[in-house]
């Protein structure tokens, strides 16, 4: 089940090539989003109608909108190649070793990305589920300002224990698979410089361990504070 | 010292292989592993039962021919080393050590511990070289000025002896290291330019034919090398391979 195609489609150089790229995008996109969502520490009536205006702005934003579907794509391509990749790698090894230890040589995260892969693709479903297709497709109230309110729905989902609880236990899954793949994507696009890569590593590490923090900060925030309750 | 070995033993490259046991006592600390083998060997012989096969050849951890996953590691613990450079001292009396041949889709079994890597000769074929005139006026190899970086660079990467500790270490059994040393020994060179996209392009080609896995960056590669080959080296590859698939005319 080998790469039989030369260039940038088909090769197995090309194939990561596709899933740094993706992961990459996937990962600003992560920055675009927890910022939205650090609106949710702002709680009360203010703190309602602005987060909603903001949803109203992201749904229909024409750039937004782009950015919207090249999201989409990104993350079909990151799973169906990382499925691919997966495949290849688990037949170029048909019989496993008896005794194999790789903790001597290699970071947890690093080899398990295809299980935190799965993982995070399980989130994203659940996820969507909860908020994008509750806004797109299902009947939410209207707020003072005429746009669908969102900022109830989300913060109700976090009240519940067990959603804050899978939320939390989905972002530190995230938080290893991105402590791997986010600096790892530089050296499969060629990028491993003496001068910059060092720095490069350190900057990556510290996005993948701080994005999820964040998102994970309001989550729990929203568990804590209740915002809903007050009003 | 005493030990209990757990050795992988297959009659042939079709044949089902399994784990046997053996125990064995008077190996000294300073035998090398591969002398420990021997010794192991010559009672087996004595015993009428078959000797274990393994590969091996300089036993100055030069010729890379000798392999083995010792204890889940390929050429065992011990850092920078081949098999033939592990000694005993690093194992305790009691123990049990595990011996297993490199694993891979691309490295095929002939007999017990000994693999096939000729894969990794057909790599070799369909790139790593450079056209020179040898029809009697050769010129000097000094006349062309290299940087000294690139020279060391190019020398580091030339060390790689295409033992295969990376692809039996890798989890994806990817050839990455192996291929991409190869190809920066040349690559870092003026000498290696002319050919240089068409050479990235077939080698990899070529490592993919063979059904290696892919790179996933574990890192595991490096550390497991016994020449210390670097990473870096697979970025180069990565990013070569990058622009010789856009510029390349093929």
């Amino acid at each position: 089940m080998a790469s039989t195609s030369k260039g940038l489609f088909g090769s197995s150089l090309a194939r990561k090539y596709w899933m740094a790229a993706t992961g990459l995008f996937l990962c600003s996109f992560l920055v675009g989003h927890l910022l939205g969502n650090l609106q949710l520490f702002v709680t009360g009536e203010e703190g309602k109608l602005a987060f909603n205006e903001y949803g109203h702005f992201m749904t229909t934003f024409p750039v937004v909108k782009i950015l919207s579907y090249v999201t989409y794509i990104s993350i079909f391509l990151h799973t169906v190649d990382g499925i691919m990749l997966a495949r290849q790698n688990r037949a170029a090894r048909p019989v496993k070793y008896v005794k194999e230890n790789q903790a001597a040589n290699a970071s947890w995260a690093s080899r398990k990305m295809a299980l935190l892969g799965i993982l995070t693709l399980f989130f994203i479903v659940v996820h969507m589920k909860s908020f994008w297709y509750e806004m797109h497709y299902g009947t939410l109230g209207i707020d003072a300002n005429g746009n669908k309110d969102l900022w109830t729905l989300t913060v109700t989902a976090f009240e519940q224990w067990w959603y804050t609880a899978f939320y939390v236990l989905a972002l530190t899954g995230l938080a290893f698979h991105l402590s791997h793949g986010a600096q790892s994507a530089f050296q499969t696009l060629g990028i491993n410089h003496p001068k910059y890569t060092p720095l490069i590593q350190k900057v990556m590490t510290a996005l993948a361990w701080l994005i999820p923090a964040g998102f994970i900060a309001v989550a729990v925030f929203l568990f804590v504070v209740q915002p809903g309750q007050a009003l | 010292m005493d030990l209990t070995l757990k050795i992988w033993r297959q009659a042939g490259p079709e044949a089902k292989g399994e784990m046997k046991t053996y125990p064995i006592s008077g190996v000294e600390e300073d035998m090398s592993f591969l002398e420990m083998l021997d010794y192991l060997n010559e009672q087996l012989i004595d015993q009428g039962i078959e000797p274990v096969v393994f590969d091996h050849d300089c036993r100055e951890g030069i010729c890379g021919m000798c392999s083995l996953f010792i204890n889940g590691e390929a050429h065992g613990p011990g850092r920078k080393i081949t098999t033939c450079q592990l000694h005993m001292r690093e194992f305790k009396s009691g123990d049990t050590i595990y011996i297993e041949p490199f694993r891979a889709k691309a490295f095929p079994i002939i007999k017990d511990l000994m693999v096939d890597r000729s894969a990794f000769d057909r790599i070799q074929r369909a790139g790593g070289f450079i056209s020179v005139n040898t029809s009697g006026n050769t010129i000097d190899a000094n006349a062309i000025p290299v940087p000294k970086e690139n020279a060391d660079k190019a020398f580091d990467a030339a060390t790689c002896i295409g033992c295969g500790a990376c692809v039996a270490t890798c989890k994806n059994s990817s050839a990455m290291l192996f291929a991409s040393a190869k190809i920066s020994q040349f690559s870092l060179l003026p000498q290696g330019q002319p050919e240089a996209k068409e050479r990235v392009l077939n080698m990899v080609h070529q490592m993919d034919l063979e059904g290696f896995g892919n790179c996933t960056n574990t890192g595991a590669c490096e550390v497991e090398c016994p020449k210390g080959i670097s990473l870096e080296n697979i970025a180069r590859m990565n990013r070569d391979y990058l622009f010789a698939s856009l510029s390349s005319n093929k």
